[in-house]
């Protein structure tokens, strides 16, 4: 990738208007770590009271180690941090708090076993003295939520609730210690499309009532509907300030990223193939399938389905209504209860996941270092996981490394793996480069089918978009995949058909080129099919 | 069969399960903090022997003597605690592996016979013994007499300490931090409660405890000391805290149903029912294992409250 490393502007320098002084701001800070990584490279932004500021960059550009320096974790090696005009210096979380600046990480720092008073009120409450009335803290968080329209029951036990709920006890608890600086790291990553909105409109309610929040995020949309200005981040350093109301989607791409991106011109595959050949051959064909969930309930109820040899098919659907479910019983990891899946036309045994992959199946998991890849495991290791069978040098049962590290080496060039060399743990990968790594084990093979489930989730926007054109030249090259993604927008953009999923059944197939959101949407919500 | 049989096995069961009660409650407050200490039966042992060596060579009034070698047997069940303490804490040693070699270090063949043999304790028979109180002068009633009210001090301290160790596990905020240090050390952490401190704390106060439960043993239910005397109560214990969800109150029933076992055969055998000794003194180990058995199901598993952080030592994430 050519990023052009251009400083597009100065004018992140704080200047302080007239009147009345930034609520937070950093000026010049630079965090260095062990091994000469500069995290952040002289930073500068400002954050004015009463407003959504959002920090946008791709992963590892820095935003987190900035908010560290904030909450008190890190101390920066050069610069400061001002707040309210005056420089301090935060030595630990709890003078950031005293402060009022408090952080809601996105993982969540909760304890699932305790009520969700008691959480709020962990090692910091209003009440003095060795007791605490758990009926007063309740009626004080009460109060809270009503305030910012965030209901929650202060009784549950935070193992009961939703990851959206959990959250919002985690915003909570900031508020109820009196944050005035609230930093948002990540928020919607856990939540459902009807969540965000819920908690975009509390964000509105606290910046209404004079308090600061931080945004960070790499998803443009978001930036863009929640945001009063944002700061791009690049490469630890700040690129600079920008009003959101002045600005778009392709202009903080191009900041965040450093280059044009191509956004919408990833190739569709039937575009690229647009006169079709009579009828390509059925890959993959589901025939009236079920399936138990986790909790022996019907996840997948009579789905039928056919993927066809170099198509994209689209499965669009709330997180829940058995997504994981279908990935699993396509992969071979979850026996079915009823029905057929064939593929190229051959029933398989329900289950049975080596035969699957010996039909030629790639499974791009949701789990991507649970189940995707073996954390602890070299990059090596990693790609010769599925072909130890067959493919992976080997003298009799002893494996060949040499020659499996210049086999990995090839791949890692072919699929633009960046680490800094075959043997290097997984673990130590960036989240783009370990699904690259998934990509590379799964698809060097020629797969017939490809199964990807929510393959760009939490990758930032340079890899989402080379994890996405990795697939669509899968399809061309004559596979068929089965796209399972709750970004309706990636279903939209990648996918030749749609199908619906929703309480486990489909409940409609629709072609992408003539669906609409609207009409998508109603489906999903089970409202339409 | 008759109300006596039944009163005479409800005063040996509390009488049985009263170490077990203290031994069990010092478990449970170091599992809360996420410390496992298998070293209970080590602690104990040690306990018993200071005690009964304290109240041997102590002169002075009985009632001193006693408060002093109950002191002192405390003291050396905290000292065994820091050891283990310090390995899985500090150093972070595997906690089962800790554990064990303190009860091995500390037990039958160990510090505790060997303490015995230095101090030339082994069939003296003791001094001082903690004597039955006739609480409110209530001991006269019928049946709940000479069962709540005609107990040693210890037991009346045991009872104080399971409302006490409730309460400060309920509704007290250091209470809700020691859960919040045994369920999530991260979140703890985050919130600024010193994980390591209440770590430590809860496994010496635990170690004092086991240390009062082996004294039991030596100043109340027999005056003597032999090797290995409190025949894997230590053990028991760390059951009992499983069996009772790591909850003060069940904890209580659990001790006193395992004392009743652990009496059983000797109050039958006193009442005349026959049946073989040692089907009565393999009981409370055959409950135990019962019980470790339903306790480790997967489906017990998910909801009884097992500190989700027990056993596992806590590594800060540094910059």
């Amino acid at each position: 990738m050519d990023i052009r490393d251009v400083e597009l502007g100065a004018a992140s320098a704080p200047v302080a208007t007239a009147g009345s002084a930034p609520a937070v701001a950093t000026v010049g800070v630079t965090k260095r770590f062990a091994g000469g990584v500069v995290a952040n490279n002289r930073v500068s932004f400002e954050a004015k009271r009463g407003e959504v500021h959002a920090l946008l960059g791709e992963n590892g550009a820095g935003k987190t180690t900035l908010c560290n320096i904030l909450t008190g974790l890190y101390k920066p090696d050069e610069g400061e941090v001002l707040v309210d005009g005056r420089p301090v210096r935060l030595h630990s979380p709890r003078e950031a708090q005293a402060a009022g600046i408090f952080m809601v990480h996105q993982h969540l720092s909760l304890v699932d076993s305790l009520t969700v008073a008691e959480n709020v009120v962990l090692g910091w409450s209003r009440q003095r003295g060795l007791g605490f009335s758990a009926r007063q803290v309740e009626a004080e968080i009460g109060e809270v939520a009503l305030r910012y329209r965030m209901h929650v029951d202060p009784r549950a036990k935070v193992w009961q609730l939703s990851l959206g709920e959990r959250q919002r006890v985690d915003i909570l608890k900031a508020l109820y210690r009196g944050a005035s600086i609230l930093i948002l790291d990540e928020p919607t990553t856990v939540l459902t499309p009807s969540e965000t909105e819920q908690l975009f409109s509390s964000i509105r309610e606290m910046v209404a009532g004079g308090s600061t929040v931080i945004f960070i995020s790499h998803k443009l949309p978001e930036v863009l509907a929640i945001a009063d200005r944002t700061t791009i981040l690049r490469k630890g350093r700040s690129i600079t300030t920008v009003d959101v109301a002045d600005t778009d989607a392709r202009q903080l791409a191009r900041l965040m990223v450093g280059h044009e991106m191509s956004f919408d011109v990833v190739p569709r595959a039937a575009d690229a193939a647009s006169a079709p050949a009579p009828a390509p051959p059925v890959v993959l064909e589901l025939d009236h399938v079920s399936a138990q969930g986790d909790f022996g309930t019907e996840a997948l109820k009579d789905v039928s389905l056919t993927v066809h040899a170099g198509e994209i098919l689209g499965i669009a659907g709330v997180a829940g209504n058995g997504q994981r479910e279908l990935a699993e019983v396509v992969a071979g990891l979850r026996p079915f209860t009823r029905g057929t899946i064939r593929y190229a036309g051959k029933p398989v045994t329900p289950g049975d996941a080596r035969e699957v992959i010996d039909r030629g199946v790639a499974y791009i998991p949701e789990d991507r270092m649970g189940t995707g890849v073996s954390p602890k495991l070299s990059v090596t290791e990693n790609l010769i996981l599925k072909s130890y069978r067959r493919g992976s040098p080997h003298a009799g049962p002893l494996l060949l490394m040499k020659q499996a590290d210049a086999q990995a080496a090839r791949l890692m060039e072919r699929f633009d793996i960046r680490a800094p060399g075959p043997r290097t743990l997984v673990r130590q990968l960036s989240g783009g480069n370990v699904q690259k790594v998934v990509l590379a084990r799964e698809l060097s093979s020629q797969p017939r089918v490809v199964v990807a489930a929510s393959p760009t989730r939490g990758l930032d926007v340079g890899a989402t978009e080379y994890v996405r054109r990795v697939l669509v030249d899968a399809a061309k090259q004559g596979a068929g995949i089965l796209l399972i993604s709750e970004d309706l927008d990636e279903i939209v953009e990648l996918s030749n058909r749609t199908a619906v999923l929703y309480e486990g059944r489909i409940v409609g197939v629709v072609d992408t080129a003539r669906a609409n959101y609207e009409q998508l949407g109603l489906m999903m919500a089970g409202a339409a099919s | 069969m008759n109300s006596d049989i039944a009163v005479a096995i409800a005063v040996s069961a509390i009488a049985y399960g009263t170490p077990l009660v203290l031994a069990g409650l010092g478990e449970l407050l170091a599992e809360r903090s996420g410390v496992l200490n298998l070293g209970v039966e080590g602690m104990m042992l040690m306990g018993a022997v200071t005690a009964f060596f304290t109240s041997q060579v102590m002169h002075g009034p009985g009632w001193a003597v006693l408060i002093v070698a109950v002191i002192a047997a405390g003291a050396a069940g905290a000292a065994l605690a820091l050891i283990h303490a310090f390995l899985s804490i500090t150093i972070r040693v595997n906690q089962i592996v800790s554990g064990l070699a303190l009860t091995i270090f500390a037990g039958v063949i160990g510090l505790s016979s060997y303490a015995g043999q230095v101090w030339n304790i082994g069939g003296q028979h003791g001094v001082h013994q903690l004597n039955k109180m006739d609480l409110f002068g209530l001991s006269g009633l019928p049946v709940v007499g000479p069962i709540l009210f005609d107990q040693d001090a210890f037991v009346y301290l045991s009872w104080v300490l399971v409302v006490l160790v409730a309460y400060y596990l309920y509704r007290t905020r250091i209470g809700l931090y020691l859960r919040a240090v045994g369920e999530s050390p991260r979140s703890a952490d985050a919130m600024g409660i010193n994980v390591t401190a209440y770590r430590y704390t809860h496994t010496v106060i635990g170690g004092f405890l086991a240390g009062l439960g082996g004294a039991y043993f030596t100043l109340a239910i027999a005056p003597i000391w032999t090797d290995g005397l409190t025949a894997g109560a230590g053990w028991i214990a760390i059951a009992l805290v499983i069996f009772a969800f790591w909850r003060p109150d069940l904890l209580v029933v659990g001790a006193y149903l395992f004392g009743a076992l652990s009496s059983l055969g000797f109050t039958l055998q006193a009442n005349g029912v026959r049946l073989p000794a040692e089907f009565f003194s393999a009981l409370p180990y055959l409950m135990t294992i019962v019980v470790l058995a339903g306790a480790s199901t997967t489906l017990a598993k998910r909801r009884i409250g097992t500190p989700a952080a027990l056993g596992v030592p806590y590594v800060r994430e540094e910059a």
